[in-house]
């Protein structure tokens, strides 16, 4: 076996002999039900789509994926286990990948879990059930994103609180990027070609194209990208950090 | 084989290890000796490759940690200090994940699995979470990710710390019997596991190289090396007759126990002729020893430098 999945194996277990799983995925899939329900006005809306399910996603990721992704490397620095790890026989972008794909893999099951509100918008009317896997598939990337950001900041530091709070915190900023309240805000002081660049990093944005069911070659890329540069960027804080 | 070369690490200004060169062959338990915060974690933890040197390198079977840290890695079988591992799982999950992600072929990984836990005794306690054990058998579960490849360079980082008698014991019997065709590091500031334990010692202090010798070496340099000890109660000896002896260059008495301890001159042997005079006077002696030496001695002695300062190197076994 691959040691990337020997690594995300032990991770998925990890997760579920504590009680870490079970806790994220009841408060995932209670928080999911509550704010499409209430907050999204799922019935009075009358309309056969997942919009306002799809729509609290990235602000339900902001609190949940952080708790995910903190311990991803914080707790092996902290317990003396990434001493062991990093001398088993595995590249860092090995190990890193592992991880990621584990807590990856995870939250992808706790949105699985939320087939119901699917099986109820079908029963209730017909939907455009392509927008809805596109829409499932857009959450999923996000959500990746979310953890790639967890896992480099996650290594950085031996406190999982530090790293909650700093995922949280970039993520947020991340999401935010493309709101017009701070492209305001920079409007005037940053050349408009940079503005225009701080907009489309906006994980909103590319989500919110790709849960509309514009499933675009270009926002699916952006997720990838996201993902792919920092979970390198991680492997490149953990071998800085054993090198003098 | 394990080989280093000016291997070097600085934090900062500090320097923890400071170009340092030895070398460990097959069959060798080298034991890596000095006082607590000489620098023997982090020998260990670069020849591992889980710190990289500053400058200079190790080789491991050959392998550059530097250039080639994977074959370096896959040569090595390390126990950590402190032996961590994932409390949360079982000793079975700990162990198949170190299995799996050596990469060792499902039916090979499976047997070796078996024999390991067999060896280290492991049976009763495999599907126990490891958080749950007790140090000694967290220890044993260590050793047994350690080996569980079936390395031929092993590399342990106070493998009996923490460990009571009993346990000790079991440990350093497994060492003994995996020490054959392998070549091992131990590092330790137990001066007994030297004894029980090592062919080779290097002492270092400071991140240096202070002393690289057999435990026999090292315990010919202690002043007490071929003194003869005895204890005769109820009989005045008489120093002055011991002090005439040509042999002999001083005699001490401890002052608790009334033994007395004849130092010879440099290269004299005196117990033949401590013997013969007691025997002469007719004196009652309830036991007589000659000593080897003291590893404690000398161990103070190179690291705290009271004596014979540099490096001392002597021609390794």
């Amino acid at each position: 076996m691959s040691p990337v999945m020997a690594v995300a194996r032990r991770e998925l277990r990890s997760f579920f002999v504590t009680p870490v799983a079970y806790v994220f995925l009841v408060i995932f899939l209670v928080l999911a039900g509550i704010l499409t329900f209430y907050a999204g006005d799922f019935y009075d809306r009358g309309q056969a789509d997942l919009q306002p399910f799809f729509v609290m996603h990235p602000w339900l990721y902001l609190l949940l994926a952080p708790a995910v992704s903190m311990r991803m490397w914080a707790e092996e620095a902290k317990g003396g286990t990434l001493e062991l790890l990093l001398s088993l026989p595995m590249t860092l972008a090995q190990a890193m990948l592992g991880k990621f794909l584990a807590a990856w893999f995870f939250m992808g099951i706790g949105l699985l879990l939320t087939f119901p509100i699917w099986i109820t918008v079908n029963y209730l009317g017909s939907p455009d059930n392509g927008v809805i896997v596109a829409g499932y598939l857009g959450s999923w990337l996000m959500a990746g994103s979310f953890l790639a950001i967890g896992a480099c900041l996650s290594a950085l530091t031996q406190s999982q609180v530090v790293a909650f709070i700093l995922t949280m915190v970039v993520c947020f900023l991340l999401l935010l990027a493309g709101q017009p309240q701070v492209l305001d805000f920079l409007q005037g002081s940053v050349p408009r070609r940079l503005l225009n660049g701080v907009a489309h990093l906006s994980l909103l944005r590319h989500f919110e194209a790709i849960a509309r069911g514009v499933l675009d070659v270009r926002d699916v890329l952006y997720f990838v990208l996201c993902i792919a540069s920092w979970l390198t960027a991680g492997v490149l804080v953990l071998d800085l950090k054993r090198t003098p | 084989m394990i080989e280093t070369e000016q291997l070097t690490r600085r934090y900062g200004t500090l320097t923890a290890v400071d170009a340092l060169s030895f070398r460990a062959e097959p069959g060798q338990v080298l034991g890596l000796l000095g006082p607590n915060g000489a620098g023997k974690s982090t020998v260990m933890r670069m020849i591992a490759g889980f710190l990289r040197p500053t400058a200079g390198t190790a080789r491991v079977c050959g392998h550059d940690v530097r250039k080639e840290s994977l074959k370096a890695k896959r040569a090595l079988g390390y126990l950590p200090e402190g032996a961590p591992s994932y409390g949360e799982l079982t000793v079975r999950e700990f162990l198949t994940f170190i299995v799996r992600s050596r990469g060792l072929p499902a039916d090979q990984g499976f047997r070796r699995f078996e024999e390991v836990v067999g060896h280290l005794q492991l049976e009763e306690v495999l599907d126990t979470c490891i958080e749950t054990l007790s140090k000694g058998l967290r220890r044993r579960v260590g050793l047994a990710q350690a080996i569980v490849h079936n390395p031929p360079v092993l590399m342990l980082d106070e493998p009996t710390d923490g460990l009571d008698p009993n346990q000790k014991h079991a440990v350093r019997q497994l060492i003994d019997t995996m020490a054959r065709e392998r070549t091992i590091l131990i590092s330790t500031h137990l001066l007994e596991e030297v004894h029980a334990l090592c062919n080779r010692v290097v002492i270092i202090a400071n991140g240096r190289l202070l002393a690289d010798a057999t435990p026999a070496e090292l315990e010919a340099r202690s002043r007490y090396h071929g003194a003869v000890s005895f204890s005769a109660p109820g009989s005045g000896v008489s120093q002055e007759m011991l002090g005439r002896l040509p042999q002999v260059a001083s005699i001490e008495v401890d002052p608790l126990d009334g033994r007395i301890t004849v130092f010879p001159r440099p290269g004299e042997r005196i117990l033949e002729p401590v013997e013969s005079l007691l025997r002469q006077q007719g004196l009652e002696v309830s036991e007589i020893q000659l000593e080897r030496g003291r590893l404690d001695e000398v161990f103070r002695q190179i690291t705290t430098g009271q004596s014979r300062p540099g490096p001392v190197r002597e021609a390794g076994a």
